[in-house]
């Protein structure tokens, strides 16, 4: 069983390594074949751990070397494979599969198809590393890996210049958290004297109260950035640069809950931080607010759906700031599905509006592209929580967490869930509902997209609808996904009672079947098709703006900086610090002035009396 | 065991020696030879070294009356020295024949003059010895930048090797001072490692023996604000030139530090160490921050640079083992990696005839193999995990938190500040559209991507697999903590 487990991982590198090595000499579909084929083969061998874990919940590990061991730090290159881990690894490969198939229909045409496929396979190699890692410095290498990939292909289409911008952007917004989390991990070397999470979560309470709360702050500096949380996630709407499948596989399903993921991960040290617990819960709490303000304002169809992952992350951090670690974990695995679908479907409309991806110019798509139409139906009710779909589920259980530990924390949540419904339902029924709105090219090049791209759809839409079935309300005490996850975080106590229960699933459902027809006949009004940018006014051009954020950021740290930067060398660091050096020369040159005559001016000459002096104390010296 | 080493140091100065009484393409043959089996032969010593032992290479009284003694030594970190001087000189040179300049086989031979001079450097184990070898490297790389250099390169080179002097002589007189404190067995002063870190300086003194090196090695390496002729040395001299300097001849100051400063004047240390640190992880911030909008790519580089070896230097000062180890090893892979970043800077230069990012732009769809070993070695540089350039800053950045977390804080922001300024290089000179300076370029060639390739896989190879080059300076590093008591 062991020795299956490296394979999960290096079977993606292998795939990096061809296709990047030669996958421009081999055919599209070999190069398509081979790099879809490594992800589907280690989801294979995913589903194999899996089901030995659901007989025997006792963690795997596998080392395979030592990469450094300096003083009492002691670093392998080690996997451990328990629950939660194979968990990660089921929705990265799995997802990841079916969006590889979708990006051979999507990436068809493209110049650098043997590279995007080769970049997608280092990318789900490096999110393996993340979270297949047994120790700390593990998971920062995948951290740091999928960042890379992340910005690679966001620039993917780099001859673009906003492209490229927006690459680096989320490179070094990233780099902040980056920095956040090494710094954190230092400190758990410092005061645990290991970083392997089994060392580290044995004597979790070995530190004291403010050190854990310090070293828990810092990991989630590092969760802020990679899961797009404010202050850091202006970073994730730009990265939509990116080609769709990329947008789907890492700005939304799999890469930025790797937030979530350390949190649950390290949840034997938040545990003892609930100050830093508190601190999460509402910085995901604003952040799920604004970002999904910001979505209302939005016309591109791909931002649209950028600022709702950020929310729904925020929703994620918001349940794990209260402790519930496994109803995050449920939200995100039905997110998902979800969400994929969505980007998908979104990619799918983008592919037959021959680029397209302004809102308002959409419109009545429903009829030409029916599968998409569907399919991206599904995908809408399941993130607005409508019965029975997946996100009615795992909403309402992360809402009942939060009603638990905080009624107003609740309000807030359900108000978050509500604007929800507004942006989607908006955006769904501009895209889908009403008359045509494009140009008469796009009207005749309007289609469905391929089967290869359609089947993905199918299947993530059958995901979006049933995977909520993992964990049903608490009253039906049919919850697999937290007994599947309490060897690890330890059975939820219910203290809610059942009447309490359904009014708050009631006022949920409530909200979302209301809200959701109201925007749908809303939206459907002509009138209500968003107007350009210029003639925007009031809430609608602060959240187009997306409230001047990157412009706050822009003139606060990036010029300052920048002319920082400038004021540095040309005046410190020539005319200051330098000047110093040139004046001291020129000081010793005026006292030399008397004895110019032995200046030549040759380095010859002082070549010559620099030897000669040596050896004039090498002879003092032998005659003393 | 001490023939290796011999050879070692012999071999550049007689192929040196050749290589000036030859022309063209047998000179050329003859360098790239020498150099390559002086690689093969410190390769070798490598394996064959027990990293645990220091190893009398050789010990003859030179100038007994004085106690100066012709004396080399190698250990663990010596060894590690070698490696990085000579695996970066069978890169330099392919650069050196790149350029056409006049008098090539001059130019080689001063290169592997430089050569045997800086592991005469490494390999010093009397102070006098290390002094005069010091000395000596200076020479060769003066004439380089001084004959071969770009515009303005009389009066930067001038000031460059005043400068730099200077220093030295401070450090002469610390060596001296020490020197008359030092007993020997019979009576007499004596110049050798041993006796020197055995001299009894008086109190007073031992704060003045300590800035006096300082002095030397913070024109050398540089540190914060000891580094103006950085820049400008780095920019004017020919690449071969800027190589060295960057690659290997810095790494004689923070060798400096390591073998020399730190041991011999530990007592002066507890005095100075925090203002050494500050001015260190000064520079860090710095070159980085300066760095961000340079124009010129060579001097972008020194400035980046600059912030690099700031970093390696407050690991030493520090003085924990985390610190050492890591600057230690640090030592080499920024070697690798400047080196790299220089060569791809000067494949620019030679295939645009400018270094100017705005003049540049998208050479990635003309030169897609060029594009993704630079993009290799730039990750090297802004420390991605895996990556040589990672394991370094990791463990010196871990070295500053455990001495203050503010401080590794503050030095940390250069992870940051490395990826603005990087990826604002590369994505200036690869992507975007082709310009008037980049239209006409084509994929590097063969010799160039080869060399590339090499230098990305040292880059990739010495990020998975760090641990032989902990191996080998562990033991040492173990007793130099004993010594320095860090």
């Amino acid at each position: 069983m062991q020795q299956i487990i490296p394979l999960i991982p290096v079977l993606p590198l292998l795939g990096f390594l061809i296709n990047g090595l030669v996958g421009k000499k081999m055919g599209k579909s070999i190069v398509g074949a081979l790099g879809t084929g490594t992800i589907a083969s280690s989801f294979l061998f995913t589903v194999w751990l899996f089901i030995a874990l659901l007989g025997d919940p006792e963690p795997i590990e596998c080392v395979l070397f030592t990469w450094l061991n300096v003083g009492n730090l002691h670093v392998e290159i080690g996997f451990l494979v328990d629950r939660l881990s194979v968990w990660m690894m089921l929705v990265i490969t799995g997802v990841g599969t079916l969006i590889h198939i979708y990006s051979i229909g999507y990436m068809h045409e493209d110049e650098g198809f043997h590279k995007f496929f080769a970049y997608l396979n280092l990318f789900v190699f490096s999110m393996l590393l993340l979270v297949m890692g047994n120790n700390f410095l593990l998971l920062f290498f995948g951290w740091e890996g999928v960042g890379l990939c992340s910005y690679l292909l966001i620039g993917f289409w780099y001859t673009k210049r906003d492209y490229a911008d927006a690459a680096r952007k989320a490179f070094i917004m990233n780099r902040v958290g980056d920095l956040g989390l090494l710094l954190g991990i230092f400190m758990i070397s410092q005061h645990y004297g290991s970083i392997a999470y089994a060392d580290v979560f044995s004597k979790a309470g070995l530190a004291d109260a403010a050190t854990i709360g310090l070293i828990t702050l810092l990991l989630f500096v590092g969760a802020m950035g990679k899961s797009a949380q404010i202050p850091l996630y202006t970073w994730l709407p730009d990265a939509m640069a990116g080609p769709t499948p990329v947008s789907a596989l890492i700005h939304a399903a799999t890469m930025v809950t790797a937030g979530i993921y350390l949190v649950v991960r390290a949840s034997a040290l938040y545990d003892l931080a609930p100050e830093t617990l508190s601190v999460i819960a509402w910085v995901g709490l604003a952040t799920s607010l604004f970002a999904a303000l910001i979505g209302l304002g939005q016309n591109d169809i791909k931002k649209v759906l950028a600022y709702s992952t950020v929310s729904q992350l925020g929703l994620m951090f918001v349940a794990a700031g209260v402790g519930a670690y496994g109803s995050a974990m449920f939200h995100l695995t039905t997110h998902a599905f979800f969400k994929a679908l969505l980007f998908l479907g979104a990619g799918s409309v983008i592919h037959a509006m021959n680029g397209g991806q302004d809102l308002r110019h959409m419109g009545g798509l429903r009829k030409s592209l029916r599968t998409t139409h569907w399919t991206f139906l599904f995908g809408t009710f399941a993130i607005i929580g409508i019965f029975p779909f997946a996100g009615f589920f795992s909403k309402d259980e992360l809402l009942a967490k939060i009603f638990e530990h905080n009624p107003l924390m609740w309000a807030l949540t359900l108000f978050s869930a509500a604007l929800t419904v507004v942006y989607m339902i908006r955006m769904y029924t501009l895209t889908f509902w009403g008359e045509f709105r494009g140009t008469k090219e796009q009207a005749v090049h309007l289609h469905e997209s391929p089967l290869v791209m359609t089947l993905p759809l199918m299947i993530l839409a059958v995901l979006s609808l049933i995977s909520g079935l993992l964990n049903l309300p608490a009253f039906t005490h049919l919850q697999w996904f937290s007994g599947y996850l309490a060897p690890l975080l330890g059975e939820a106590a219910h203290i809610m009672t059942v009447s309490t229960e359904l009014v708050l699933m009631g006022i949920a459902f409530t909200v979302a079947v209301g809200l959701g027809f109201w925007a749908w006949k809303h939206y459907q009004n002509p009138k209500q098709v968003p107007v350009e940018e210029e003639a925007l006014k009031g809430f609608a051009k602060l959240a187009g703006h997306k409230f001047y954020v990157d412009e706050s950021y822009d003139a606060i740290f990036v010029r300052p900086v920048e002319r920082l930067s400038r004021l540095l060398h040309k005046l410190i660091d020539t005319k200051v610090i330098d000047g110093i050096v040139n004046g001291l020369a020129s000081l010793v040159g005026q006292l030399g002035l008397g004895l110019r005559q032995f200046q030549t001016g040759k380095i010859g000459t002082y070549l010559f009396l620099m030897v000669a002096g040596l050896v004039l104390i090498l002879l003092f010296n032998v005659i003393w | 065991m001490t023939t290796l080493p011999l050879l070692i140091l012999g071999l550049p100065l007689v192929v040196s020696v050749a290589v000036f009484l030859t022309k063209a393409k047998l000179a050329r043959l003859l360098a790239l030879l020498g150099a390559g089996l002086t690689l093969v032969l410190t390769v070798t010593l490598w394996l064959t070294f027990n990293a645990g032992s220091t190893v009398q290479v050789l010990s003859l009284p030179w100038v007994p009356a004085a106690g100066i003694g012709f004396s080399f030594a190698l250990d663990g970190p010596g060894v590690l020295m070698l490696l990085l001087t000579n695996l970066l000189i069978p890169f330099i040179l392919p650069v050196a024949c790149s350029q056409n300049a006049d008098k090539e086989s001059n130019l080689l031979g001063l290169i592997l003059a430089m050569q045997f001079a800086l592991n005469g450097v490494f390999m010093a184990w009397d102070g006098f010895l290390f002094y005069i070898f010091w000395e000596l490297a200076l020479i060769p790389i003066y004439f380089i930048a001084a004959i071969w250099g770009g515009e303005n390169r009389q009066r930067i080179t001038l000031k460059f090797f005043i400068y730099t002097f200077s220093g030295s002589l401070l450090m002469l007189l610390s060596i001296l001072t020490v020197y008359f404190f030092t007993q020997g067995t019979d009576g007499k002063h004596s110049f050798d490692w041993v006796a020197l870190m055995a001299a009894n300086v008086p109190p007073h003194l031992a704060p003045w023996v300590l800035l006096g090196f300082f002095a030397a090695f913070a024109v050398k390496i540089p540190i914060f604000p000891f580094h103006t002729w950085q820049p400008d040395t780095y920019t004017v001299a020919p690449t071969v030139g800027t190589m060295l300097l960057a690659g290997i001849m810095l790494k004689m100051g923070l060798f400096g530090v390591y073998r020399w400063m730190m041991p011999i004047a530990a007592e002066g240390l507890p005095l100075y160490r925090d203002l050494f640190l500050y001015l260190a992880v000064i520079g860090v911030l710095y070159g980085a921050v300066i760095a961000i909008q340079q124009d010129d790519l060579k001097r972008l580089v020194a400035y980046s640079s600059l912030s690099h070896v700031g970093l390696i230097a407050a690991g030493l000062f520090v003085g924990n083992e985390f610190g050492v180890q890591g600057a230690l090893v640090q030592m080499l892979n920024h070697g690798i990696n400047v080196v790299g970043m220089f060569y791809v800077v000067h494949w620019i230069e030679r295939r645009t005839g400018t270094r100017s990012l705005e003049a540049l732009g998208g050479l990635a769809a003309n030169a897609p193999q060029f594009a993704v070993l630079f993009m290799i070695i730039l990750l090297g540089s802004i420390a991605v995990p895996l990556t040589n350039g990672f394991v370094g800053e990791f463990l010196l950045l871990n070295g500053l938190f455990q001495y203050n977390g503010w401080l590794a804080t503050a030095a940390g922001l250069s992870i940051i500040f490395g990826a603005v300024y990087m990826l604002r290089v590369y994505q200036k000179v690869m992507y975007g559209n082709l310009k008037a300076a980049t239209a006409n370029v084509e994929e590097a060639g063969r010799l160039d991507l080869m060399l590339l390739s090499l230098i990305a896989a040292l880059v990739l190879v010495l990020g998975v697999f760090p641990q032989p080059l902990f191996n080998l300076t562990a033991d040492a590093v173990g007793k130099w903590l004993a010594l320095v008591g860090g």
